[in-house]
């Protein structure tokens, strides 16, 4: 599936500094039953999100309108669990492009660079500069800037370069995704193949 | 040059490696459920493109399906579609499809293993992260994303960064009343759930050689859960006999050609590894969960840690507790329980019936317990029918449902009502994980069955010790 390009994302950031938030809670298993991708961003993180009479849970930090922005600061350990990628739907459909944190699992990781979602590993230490940054004026400002591989408070200027391996930034630069890639080598897989059994 | 276990299957089937990024790693068998497929097959149509090799793709219903009258119209109509919606697929592309009644049917990983899907050094893939189950036969495998399911119905690859090893070593002999759940329960308190991320996990030592091939699933399956990508168990003896003559295994001359190949899977003498980790079997106990994570368990009889004494932030610990219901400081053991599920791939094999049986028989579930019993596959069902375990059950209380996923993800109607407690044999005690507010209580299928007669966590030894005293 296509997804926008991805550049330089200069935007306000929402703040979530809970560690090991799992899948499940990005979006509930009841919210799967979809056979199309569309509508997740409306359940993303429905439970932490929504009562169960559907009315918004006003201390939730989606509800709160001091908190916008294309980024999404996660604690340690983001994504664990499930490997289920309407999670990482459910991110992109909401309207983050960027998820940050000291540590993501696996699979979750994987799942947001093949939907256009840049997760973005930073230390520990400026995982807490960006949230005391934010506590201190939620209108605080990141850029993060692919080509350069940088992450960058706009207001206090505190920055830090993040790894991303050269094939994966190349796609999320062009829009391309492993399909692309892998069909046009069809023809060696299908060697790789005929010497494989099954 | 010595090579880990990993790196032979691993190394032997990368197509193509790509400078500065992953691998593109062939994949021998592929599986697929309603979930996590329809996007996938809606990219191949928008594609206009064919599923390369349909013979290596195998499709099941499970995550959604009701555990109650299969035999009727799924009810549901959003679940009702994702069925019809796998079986069109299915149809359209050639791929075999076990749908709801089939004899096949079951939970995806427990199915691969009894059809003979499942073998060793191959790479097995399935979109859902307990794929990892598959790795107990010594194979590579692991979960992935729907984008991925697509790339493997259209190109039978997928493109992985290699993860790093890591072995961890379990010698001595285990306690009576200590599953290989509790092991992997065990292991998982220790590395937390991130401690593993990025490794593939080789389980090697007595513990795991004396183990069973259900039990070496069992654990295999649960290496996602301190974030692993997979976990696997050298092939042995077991593994081959285990294997042998199930259907979609090789026969005959290919069998023999199989096996020359398997017997070479294990880790070179001087092998290096990333990370190794050791452990005494004799030290673990059963264990039990006590928070919003599968990394919050501790042996049965202790007490909830201090949020002081554990790593990570507090406030996230606390959190945890707070939805609980639980404090620092108080014990596991006594407490009052409402629910018991025993299933999920996990702990829904025959052997996990045979040990439930073993420790329910003679005695009576608790009043104040309801108790889903949920076999893995109808080859699991006929068994424990086969085998008379469920007249024991009948007897005890107990019925047996229909094979699904059931409450391991609450997709269907198996909900545990918010607040209230389950002692579950599944993998997973997040948040919400068995229905909205429902509260988790990870263990073994003796902790459970200990626990849906006395109707409160009740450490499985006790039990025992009353059988033979
Ligand atoms: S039983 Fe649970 S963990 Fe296993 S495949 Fe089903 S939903 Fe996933």
């Amino acid at each position: 599936m296509a997804y926008d390009k991805f550049k330089v994302l200069k935007s306000t950031a929402v703040p979530m500094p809970i560690e090991n938030v799992d899948t499940d809670q990005i979006i509930p298993a009841r919210f799967l039953k979809a056979t199309e991708r569309k509508g997740f961003g409306d359940n993303l993180f429905r439970d932490w999100r929504y009562n169960a009479d559907n009315t918004p849970k006003e201390q939730f930090v989606l509800n709160n309108p001091i908190y916008q922005g294309k980024i999404l600061v996660g604690g340690k350990n983001f994504g664990s669990g499930s490997s289920r990628e309407h999670a990482a739907w459910a991110v992109y459909d909401y309207g983050f492009r960027c998820v940050v944190s000291s540590f993501f699992a696996d699979i979750f990781r994987n799942n947001c660079l093949n939907v256009g979602v840049l997760p973005v590993q930073v230390s520990p230490a400026f995982l807490e500069q960006i949230f005391e940054a934010i506590e201190a004026d939620p209108k605080t400002e990141l850029v993060v800037d692919l080509p350069a591989q940088t992450i960058t408070v706009v207001a206090t200027g505190q920055k830090e370069a993040f790894d991303i391996n050269a094939y994966k930034k190349d796609n999320l630069l062009n829009g391309f995704d492993d399909i692309d890639y892998l069909l046009n080598i069809k023809s060696d897989i299908k060697i790789f193949a005929g010497n494989t059994p099954l | 040059m010595s090579k880990t276990l990993f790196d032979k299957v691993w190394d032997s089937h990368v197509v193509r490696k790509i400078e500065n990024g992953p691998d593109v790693l062939f994949i021998d068998r592929h599986l697929v459920h309603e979930v996590t497929s329809p996007v996938a097959f809606l990219g191949l149509s928008n594609r206009n493109i064919p599923v390369l090799y349909p013979e290596r793709t195998f499709a099941t219903a499970d995550h959604n399906t009701p555990t109650r009258n299969q035999h009727l119209p799924v009810q549901d109509p959003l679940s009702a579609n994702q069925l019809r919606a796998l079986e069109k697929n299915a149809r359209d592309h050639g791929i075999p499809y076990w749908g709801l009644g089939h004899e096949k049917n079951g939970i995806v990983h427990v199915i691969g293993p009894e059809n003979g899907i499942t073998l060793p050094g191959a790479t097995i893939v399935c979109g859902d992260s307990h794929t990892s189950t598959h790795g107990a036969f010594g194979a590579i495998a692991f979960g992935i994303g729907t984008s991925e399911v697509e790339m493997v119905l259209a190109t039978q690859c997928i493109m992985q960064p290699k993860p790093k090893r890591m072995r961890i070593s379990i010698n001595g002999k285990l306690s009576p009343a200590v599953t290989p759940k509790d092991v992997a329960l065990f292991i998982i308190a220790k590395l937390t759930t991130s401690g593993a991320t990025g490794y593939f996990v080789e389980y090697s030592g007595e513990v795991f050689r004396d183990m069973s091939m259900e039990g070496r699933m069992t654990v295999c399956n649960l290496s996602i859960e301190m974030g692993a990508r997979g976990g696997m168990v050298a092939p042995d003896a077991k593994t081959f006999a285990y294997v042998k003559g199930r259907e979609f295994a090789p026969k005959g001359a290919a069998w023999d050609a199989a096996m020359a190949y398997w017997q070479t899977l294990h880790t070179d003498p001087d092998a290096v590894f990333d990370k190794e980790l050791r452990f005494d079997g004799s030290e673990i106990e059963p264990m039990i969960t006590y928070g919003t994570n599968p990394g919050m368990g501790m042996g049965i009889g202790q007490s909830i840690p201090l949020a002081e004494a554990v790593e990570g932030g507090v406030a996230t610990y606390r959190k945890s507790l707070d939805y609980m219901a639980f404090h620092e400081g108080e014990p596991m053991l006594g407490k009052k329980i409402d629910f018991v599920f025993l299933g999920s791939c996990t702990n829904g094999r025959i052997e996990d019936f045979r040990a439930f049986t073993q420790m329910v028989k003679g005695r009576k579930k608790a009043d104040n317990v309801t108790a889903w019993l949920v076999p893995g596959s109808h080859q699991v069902e006929a068994a424990i029918k086969e085998e008379g375990l469920l007249d024991i059950l009948h007897e005890a209380g107990f019925e047996l449902r229909e094979p699904g996923c059931s409450a391991c993800l609450a997709m269907n109607d198996d909900k545990i009502p918010a607040g209230k407690y389950a002692v579950s044999t599944s993998n997973r005690n997040f948040e919400g994980r068995q229905g909205p507010g429902a509260r988790t209580l990870l263990a073994s299928p003796l902790v459970a069955a200990a626990a849906a007669v006395t109707g409160k966590v009740t450490d499985p030894r006790e039990l025992l010790t009353l059988e033979t005293a």
